[in-house]
């Protein structure tokens, strides 16, 4: 047995990929686990985990980097800091850079920076058109080859039924996700919140939920024919968490995620215009909230997933209706969540597999598991210690949060990433 | 009664504030048939008439409120680019502030801009002349006013014809119909209602005819024209005279004491005809007139007791925090 | 605890010898709000008995204070009516306490938003000292010196008396 360097004591340790939830000892040689159970030797570092969760370190199958692009925004280094700060040790960007990764060698750049900065594994989500405008399909297989996982215009909807229809048709003929940001545009444009009371209250432009669920009726439709894999992103809303459903139930694959923000909040939350609560989907109604934590339980919605969107203050300091959207998630997202096992919506074991083994499954990677030879990505967090959120305290460059001042419930307290501390007592190690 | 700093929309105030200002302007009524309509009330006090819109006339209603107290009254037109907007609102807004005028009139395409500008800026009084789709509060007081002076509006039903969807003045008096016991009536086609405008209390018609009996007040909202068309609002100019506009046969079927409103400018033949907006039950000028009187009454209120310390506003405060935090700016 | 300085007796004898300092052809009493518009009807109605051709008007001053910033605007204002022409008549100016002058002020102020006078003279029905302003009562029904920590009001009801109330 070759030299132990890191050993995890005492802690609760769920590993949903294994079915393992078991007060016990974690080992780590090499970078990589080295097993679980009753550890009674020698090692250079010793982290006792009494009273703590260790899982597997997160997986955020939905975050903008910004990078290329949008420096001032986020960058690779500050999103992984922010990462590794929320538990997350792998994460997904979007190709909505600047320029999009529609090519190869964006793939590629971003995959070398973030091992630059080594701190959390980024897999490039590919484009499914040049330039998102929905017209040309990228060339998927170079993009995959360079590290690609699954293929996206998010940011934007592909819109365009031809060419949604042939993106599925293409990406299936060689076992390629798409994933849809689905929002018709023709019906929410102009648009800042959600379409109903609170926006007819505000006097803003309305997103009617229609726009969301058309376009998922379209595409399941599409994927239909041609069993493709199709996954919705950041689902809002009770029509597309029942058009999913129904869709699984009918064996297609169709799968989807869903962001904090949606389980946590509603519509209410932007009254008194409140820039940091604007996003597309947009926060939607409590029977919306609710259709996603239902789907959330009964396994309709396999994933959690921030849509971290980071802004800049300019882009969010000018009034609702022309704020960016998005906020950021990536250090909220365990707390927020841990609010559905504080209420009964689903185990543990079933939460953390939402971050962890279910997305990994879904894009194919190889990390969101404790099992014996895998590389020692790690969280540890304390599921009852309560800390307040300072969006000035955060280390993403974006401090467009909602939950500004808002007590949480779970803190993350120590990352490991290969078997490396990355974060540990509220400090990133760079 | 809570002292007023800003007025951003009749959403803010309650009961007692609303009937403070149309008393306040009431007293001011007597101003404006003076040979001599000049008090001294606000001597020394600046009120800069912000304006991202064009609007003639509630430009002039402010201005003439403020100069007919004495204050000194400056208007700035400032053009808007469709997506620089907000940037614009924030910097001319600081930049406006900073010469510390007491008052500043602000009209803006972007609803809840007052809200906005107000978390950045410090003593200065933000009254809301307009923000988009949102609120309109000094025409709502001003049509109270009016109708105070044409008898009274508590009890009575006024019926809002026209384009309710991106309609300020609808949204407020519809907030005002609560606040102040009176009922509102929307006459729309669906097209130009908002979602779920019905949570506000009213009655909703998308036929103007069935809307008339009983109704004390028609109040007709100005066309935009360009709005209707373009978004398929509506087919044409055409039939929305046919189905919504006033005409002397509609006026004929309301009540014999039914009055008619217009918060202008009136697009003559369109949702208005001539003959309508000329008669004896139009309130449209004394509207105009009344207009000045509660512009006069909200600068008042606002200025009067205005000894606030200067305090940043809320996300001025949040930006000068991160600030200090990243160290490197201060 | 306030404490009353003049009855109801004293009152009307102020506001009779009042009515006999005011003479001419056309009188125009100009009643200041509210407790000067009540003092102006009381002589009005004497000057009536007498057969004198009386207008009456009133002022609010409410718009010409000096004091916005500091007390806000009165919750309360009452319509201004002077339903006559003001230029070249000689007016005068009636209210119930006189004190600091500044009321007075405001209401000349007003008065020459209307119009220009050939004069105006004042009338109070009580003068209680305390003055800031060069102004004084052409004249005064009553005197009586008040400490500056005290309020001096004319309170009407059944019967009328100025009463004097301590202050902080």
């Amino acid at each position: 047995m070759s030299a132990v360097d890191v050993v995890i004591r005492g802690g609760r340790v769920i590993d949903p990929a294994n079915q393992v939830d078991e007060v016990c000892d974690l080992w780590i040689t090499a970078g990589r686990i080295g097993g679980m159970g009753a550890f009674d030797g020698e090692a250079a570092t010793m982290i006792d985990a009494t009273g703590k969760i260790v899982c597997p370190g997160l997986i955020d199958m939905h975050v903008h980097l910004r990078e290329p692009g949008q420096e001032w925004k986020e960058d690779i280094e500050s999103g992984s800091r922010a990462a590794v700060a929320g538990g997350v040790t792998s994460m997904c960007c979007m190709p909505n850079t600047g320029p999009h990764i529609d090519h190869a060698g964006v793939a590629l750049q971003i995959i070398a920076r973030a091992q630059q900065v080594g701190l959390c594994d980024v897999h490039p989500i590919g484009a499914v058109t040049k330039n998102l405008d929905g017209k040309e399909l990228t060339e998927m297989r170079e993009l995959s080859r360079a590290g690609c996982v699954a293929f996206s215009d998010d940011g934007m909807p592909i819109w365009h039924a031809g060419v949604m229809r042939k993106a599925l048709e293409y990406a299936s003929s060689f076992g390629f996700m798409v994933i849809q940001h689905a929002e018709e545009l023709n019906l929410t444009r102009g648009g800042a919140v959600n379409e109903g009371w609170v926006s007819t209250q505000l006097g803003v432009t309305g997103m009617p939920v229609e726009g969301e669920d058309s376009m998922i009726a379209r595409d399941i439709m599409l994927a239909r024919r041609i069993d493709a894999r199709y996954h919705v992103a950041h689902i809002s809303s009770k029509g597309a968490v029942d058009l999913v459903r129904a869709a699984q139930a009918e064996g297609l694959k169709v799968t989807t995620e869903a962001a904090p923000h949606h389980f946590a909040l509603t519509e209410e939350e932007v009254l008194g215009f409140n820039v940091d609560a604007k996003m597309s989907p947009p926060l939607r109604t409590e029977a919306d909230r609710l259709a996603v934590i239902e789907g959330l339980r009964d396994g309709t919605i396999d994933v959690i997933a921030t849509d971290h969107a980071p802004h800049h203050e300019d882009d969010k300091r000018c009034g609702l209706s022309c704020a960016a959207f998005g906020i950021v998630g990536l250090e909220t997202m365990l707390p927020v969540s841990l609010q559905l096992v504080r209420d009964g919506v689903l185990s543990m074991s079933d939460l953390l597999a939402k971050m962890t083994a279910n997305p990994a499954r879904l894009l194919g990677l190889d990390s969101g598991t404790l099992a014996a030879g895998s590389v020692a990505d790690i969280t540890l967090f304390d599921p009852d210690a309560t800390w307040t959120v300072d969006r000035n305290k955060l280390v993403s460059k974006g401090k467009n949060t909602p939950w500004h001042g808002k007590e949480m419930t779970g803190q993350v307290t120590l990352t490991l990433k290969s078997g490396r501390i990355a974060y540990a007592e509220g400090e990133v190690c760079d | 009664m809570q002292s007023l700093h800003h007025l951003f929309g009749i959403a803010d105030l309650d009961t007692d504030q609303v009937e403070y200002l149309i008393n306040l302007g009431e007293s001011f009524i007597d101003i404006n048939h003076r040979p001599l309509k000049k008090a001294p009330t606000l001597r020394g006090k600046t009120i800069i008439n912000l304006f991202f819109e064009n609007s003639t006339r509630t430009r002039t209603s402010f201005e003439l409120a403020g100069k007919r107290l004495s204050a000194d009254v400056i208007n700035i037109s400032a053009s808007t680019s469709a997506t620089k907007k907000g940037e614009s609102l924030l910097d001319t807004g600081q930049t406006l502030a900073a010469m510390q005028p007491h008052v500043l009139v602000l009209r803006h395409s972007v609803s809840g801009a007052c809200e906005f500008l107000a978390d950045y800026l410090g003593h200065t009084s933000i009254v809301n002349a307009g923000d988009g789709g949102h609120e309109h509060p000094t025409q709502i007081l001003t049509d109270l006013l009016t109708l105070r002076c044409a008898g009274g509006f508590i009890g009575k039903t006024i019926t809002i014809v026209g384009d309710i969807a991106h309609s300020r003045v609808a949204r407020s008096h519809l907030l005002a119909a609560r606040l102040m016991g009176y009922q509102v009536r929307l006459v729309a086609p669906k097209t130009l209602l908002p979602a779920e405008v019905e949570r506000f209390g009213c009655e909703v018609f998308h036929e103007f005819d069935d809307a008339i009996p009983g109704s004390d007040v028609l109040y007709m909202l100005r066309v935009q024209t360009e709005r209707l068309t373009d978004n398929c609002c509506f087919p044409s100019i055409r039939e929305y005279h046919e189905a919504y506009g006033l005409n002397r046969k509609r006026l004929n079927a309301a009540a014999e004491g039914c009055l008619v409103m217009h918060p202008g400018p009136m697009n003559r033949g369109v949702e208005i005809a001539t003959d309508v907006a000329d008669s004896a039950r139009a309130l449209i000028l004394d509207q105009v007139e009344h207009g000045v009187a509660i512009r006069m009454a909200v600068l008042t209120a606002l200025c009067g007791g205005q000894q606030h310390l200067g305090r940043p506003g809320r996300s001025k405060q949040m930006v000068m925090e991160a600030m200090r935090g990243q160290g490197s700016l201060l | 605890m306030s404490e009353i300085l003049f009855d109801h007796n004293a009152v009307a004898v102020a506001l009779n010898s009042m009515s006999d300092n005011i003479q001419g052809a056309e009188i125009y009493l100009v009643g200041i709000q509210r407790g000067g518009a009540s003092v102006a009807d009381a002589i009005e109605l004497r000057l009536g008995q007498r057969g004198a051709s009386v207008s009456r008007g009133n002022l609010d001053i409410s718009f010409y204070r000096d004091d916005l910033d500091t007390i806000g605007p009165n919750p309360e204002v009452r319509p201004s009516e002077l339903p006559f022409e003001v230029s070249g008549k000689d007016i005068w100016l009636i209210d119930d306490v006189l004190y600091t002058g500044r009321t007075i002020r405001a209401a000349m102020d007003e008065l020459f938003d209307y119009g220009r006078p050939a004069s105006i003279r004042l009338a109070v029905l009580v003068d209680r000292g305390g003055r800031q302003l060069p102004i004084r009562a052409d004249c005064a029904g009553l005197e009586h010196i008040a400490p500056a920590n005290c309020t001096v009001d004319l309170k009407i009801g059944d019967t009328w008396t100025i009463e004097q109330r301590q202050v902080k």
